[in-house]
């Protein structure tokens, strides 16, 4: 029963959606007030109406309604009740109700700022997020994808219906399969909805440009409304992207945090152009260029958005990830064929009406660095699509379908990624408008000296690579430069303030914080690339089986085996397997590991959880492979040693702390910078 | 003058995208197979990179853990998504695939830890090459297990 009015719930919201749509056109066209704030109101319900659907489809996880379809599949009695709550977005049709909620919850937040200074956009952000809500409602409602679907029995078999067929009889079964073993990690239950958030937070700075496309009002009006949200948006999809990574570190025992799966790459597609975005937005604001490009940027961001749900909706059932084929895939390529096109076609309508206010004047200024930024990044986006269209186009062209897996976009993205990071040193340090290469080389050339140290360092203790020597250098390059600039303009506040230093640097980040917030990201993305070369260049690993007081050897460590247990958890539905290591460094005892495989009883599983020792230097990452009960010959380990990764995870704690310093709200919105249209070549007064 | 710069500029870069796109996919090409077309190949595929998927015949499995190393057999299923939803979808086309002896079937030999996903019926994504002794050599194995509700409700308690 229960069930039954959730899934009117879901009907009744997707009517709701529909008619706040209708009403926003006919308002807007009748200009009638009235009207649209009947629009306004429909939206503002959608919320409560989708939160009482999502607390039935709670209960019904929580207190086991096996007679759910979904409840069926993602929880069983042993299951803790905070992971029944969070099975939500453990399967497809949860997770579409949790991304439309979720859009209901920030299309409120967003009707209900104020509106006086651009009351004629509202009409049309209603439009665009009402049409997105129903869409994602339509699928839970006609394309099998309800949560709220029940087994009945019939003549053809036992089958999930969203109403009770003729002559059907409910089955309700005794327990349920549980959710896959893989996703019961806290990574997994923060990594969908964080990846989520990104994803939704996005439709909002799109609703905004597709109303300034509509009414015609292309001054950056749209880009300062949606800035913060643009942030949020990108903050919480860069931290899907980097639980995603850590969730893999720990869960799937293979000692690597990113594999250039398809489905990795939906999530990271709009995540390149949402950063392209960002930057791009700045010149617009600063100089009234780009507005085109900005419009472009927003519109392919919103279809990635829906591409990358579609290809990561249903998270992990199976595999890394599976893609759970079902009738919805050409529901949402027509949605995001039939949003693409009319973007498009209004932002040809308006193109003339977005010509740059003033031309780039050099190749080696602020704005042209900006410019070939964005172009960096969409070099990845299209490196990416290329890969992931590759078995596609391969076959329809030469018969033959041929796959290209990791090395090639290692290969082909390692220099792009080399070029960003040139440039991210760089740019900070150029001047807008006219900039000539001696400035520039003027400007640079004191932080380039102590950069070069670091990979001299790098050469004499051991490392040989020329990859991570200039990967070495870059990340030097870029955190001297971005202290340098720093340190220089609050010397130069210091001076024109007569302020100690720190107040000055206070003051001065204070006031400039996107500028400085942007410092902050720059440099723990230089910490994620230490980890990233220290994991991807210098991984080592090794294999053995061992008796009781065996060991293996490996970069300086000594792993000791001990013992191994197994014992089993009725209540938890786990057996245990731990294995017992000693560890010692150089010789030196440091602690023992306890490698484990858990076993599942509902979905007859197994999972392999790592031994990990971590510290600024290095992984010691064990794994239990294999092991005999009682026998001489004891268990089987495969070690790994992954030098330098640890600052991958300390880099996006830098990131958070960045991203928060640079999109928290201001206390007083007097403080927003405005366009000034001066040469702002001083560096203090640049952003 | 400026525009001509910038215009030069941008397609030395784009040159640079499309370089540096072609060179990395002739380096890393792997040729996505079928079992069947794998078969009827024969020698003339030894030594290419390929990928290829099939459905792990459970009673097969077997694991060495002296040496890591992994053998099982696999059954041809259809190399097409397409053509898999054709026929019943994921689930019953391994089904199908492990349970009828006349298939093609190709023993994959793997070193490494056993992935926690094999087992029969789950479907095996396979990237390695052919040896000369038909037995395909993999670098890297994927695993998906589709999950198959209408089978598995039987337990049930009411009517």
């Amino acid at each position: 029963m229960l069930a039954d009015f959730g899934f009117g719930v879901l009907i009744v919201t997707f009517v709701v959606a529909l008619y706040s749509v209708i009403a926003a056109i006919i308002g807007e066209r009748k200009q009638s007030a009235q009207m649209v704030e009947s629009a306004r109101r429909a939206q503002l319900l959608t919320f409560p109406l989708l939160s009482l659907a999502a607390g039935v489809l709670i209960y019904l996880l929580v207190n086991n309604h096996f007679d759910v379809s979904f409840v069926y599949e993602v929880t069983s009695r042993s299951m803790p009740t905070y992971l029944k709550v969070t099975a939500w977005w453990g399967g497809q049709a949860g997770s579409l109700l949790f991304w439309a909620w979720l859009l209901s919850a920030f299309t409120s937040a967003v009707t209900l700022r104020k509106w006086e200074r651009d009351r004629e956009f509202l009409p049309w952000v209603i439009v665009v997020s009402s049409i997105t809500l129903a869409f994602f409602l339509s699928l839970n409602i006609f394309f099998n994808e309800n949560p709220f679907a029940r087994f009945y029995q019939t003549i053809d078999g036992v089958q999930a219906y969203d109403f009770r067929p003729v002559g059907g009889i409910p089955i309700t079964p005794q327990d349920g399969q549980g959710l896959n073993p893989l996703l019961r990690h806290p990574g997994m239950i923060i990594h969908p909805p964080m990846l989520y958030l990104g994803f939704v937070s996005f439709v909002i700075p799109f609703a905004f440009a597709i109303a300034a496309l509509v009414t015609g009002r292309t001054d950056d009006r749209w880009t300062r409304i949606t800035r913060r949200w643009t942030l949020w948006a990108w903050l919480f999809l860069s931290l899907g992207l980097v639980l995603g990574g850590r969730w893999a570190y720990d869960v799937l025992g293979w000692g690597g945090y990113w594999g250039w799966d398809p489905v990795e790459i939906a999530a990271f597609m709009p995540w390149l152009t949402g950063t392209a975005f960002l930057h791009s937005v700045m010149i617009q604001e600063h100089k009234g260029m780009l507005k085109q490009w900005n419009m472009i940027l927003i519109i392919l961001t919103y279809s990635l958005v829906i591409f990358g749900t579609f290809l990561t909706r249903s998270g992990v059932l199976s595999s890394v990830h599976a893609f759970a084929q079902s009738a919805i895939g050409p529901m949402f390529f027509g949605f995001i064929g039939v949003t693409f096109i009319t973007s498009i076609a209004l932002l040809i309508w308006r193109w003339p009406e977005l010509k740059s206010e003033t031309e780039m004047k050099s190749m080696i200024s602020r704005e042209a660095f900006f410019l070939l930024n964005n172009l960096l990044f969409l070099s990845v986006l299209v490196v990416c699509f290329v890969g992931v269209i590759y078995p596609l186009a391969s076959e329809l062209f030469t018969g033959q379908k041929v796959t290209v897996g990791p090395p090639y976009y290692e290969r082909a993205n390692g220099p792009i990624f080399g070029a960003m990071m040139a440039l991210m040193g760089i740019a900070p340090l150029s001047a807008w408008g006219k900039s000539t290469a001696l400035t520039l080389g003027r400007a640079l050339w004191k932080p380039t000296i102590p950069a070069l140290f670091i990979p001299m360092l790098a050469y004499l203790a051991g490392y040989r690579q020329v990859v991570a020597l200039i990967g070495f250098f870059l990340v030097a390059f870029v955190v001297s430069v971005t202290l340098y600039d720093t340190f220089r303009s609050a010397r130069a506040r210091q001076r024109a303030q007569k302020e100690n230093f720190f107040t000055a640097l206070a003051r001065l980040a204070g006031r400039n914080r996107r500028r400085y917030g942007g410092y902050i990201i720059h440099i723990s993305m230089m910490l994620m690339a230490i980890g990233i070369l220290g994991i991807e260049i210098f991984q080592t690993e090794t294999q053995g089986t061992l008796a009781q007081g065996e060991s293996l050897q490996l970069a300086g460590y000594t792993v000791e085996y001990e013992e191994v247990a197994t014992w089993p958890d009725e209540g938890a539905g786990v057996q245990y397997t731990r294995a017992v290591v000693d560890v010692s460094k150089d010789g030196e005892y440091i602690g023992q590991l306890y490698p484990r495989i858990d076993f599942y009883f509902d979905s007859q599983q197994t999972m392999t959880i790592p031994g990990q020792r971590s510290t600024l230097q290095d992984d010691l990452y064990i794994l239990l492979v294999d092991w005999q009960p009682v026998s001489s010959v004891g268990a089987t380990f495969k070690i790994y040693h992954n030098p330098l990764v640890n600052w991958l995870w300390v880099g996006s704690l830098v990131f958070i702390t960045g991203m928060l310093f640079a999109a928290w709200p201001d206390k007083d919105p007097s403080l927003r910078p405005v366009r000034v249209n001066k040469r702002a070549a001083e560096p203090s007064a640049a952003d | 003058m400026q525009r001509t710069k910038f215009i030069l500029g941008g397609l030395l870069i784009l040159a640079a995208v499309v370089y540096l796109i072609v060179s990395s996919t002739q380096a890393s090409a792997e040729y996505f197979m079928t079992i069947d077309e794998l078969k009827a190949e024969g020698r003339a595929v030894v030594g290419k990179s390929l990928r290829a998927s099939g459905a792990v015949i459970g009673d097969s499995i077997q694991y060495d853990p002296q040496t890591l190393t992994l053998s099982f057999d696999v059954a041809h299923v259809p190399g097409d998504n397409a053509d898999i939803e054709a026929q019943g979808g994921l689930a019953f086309v391994l089904h199908e695939a492990v349970t009828d002896p006349t298939r093609a079937r190709m023993q994959v030999v793997y070193v490494g830890p056993k992935p926690d996903l094999l087992r029969d019926e789950a479907q095996a994504i396979m990237t390695g090459h052919m040896g000369e002794d038909g037995i395909f050599y993999a670098d890297e194995l994927l695993l998906k297990c589709p999950t198959k509700y209408e089978e598995a409700v039987p337990e049930q308690s009411e009517g």
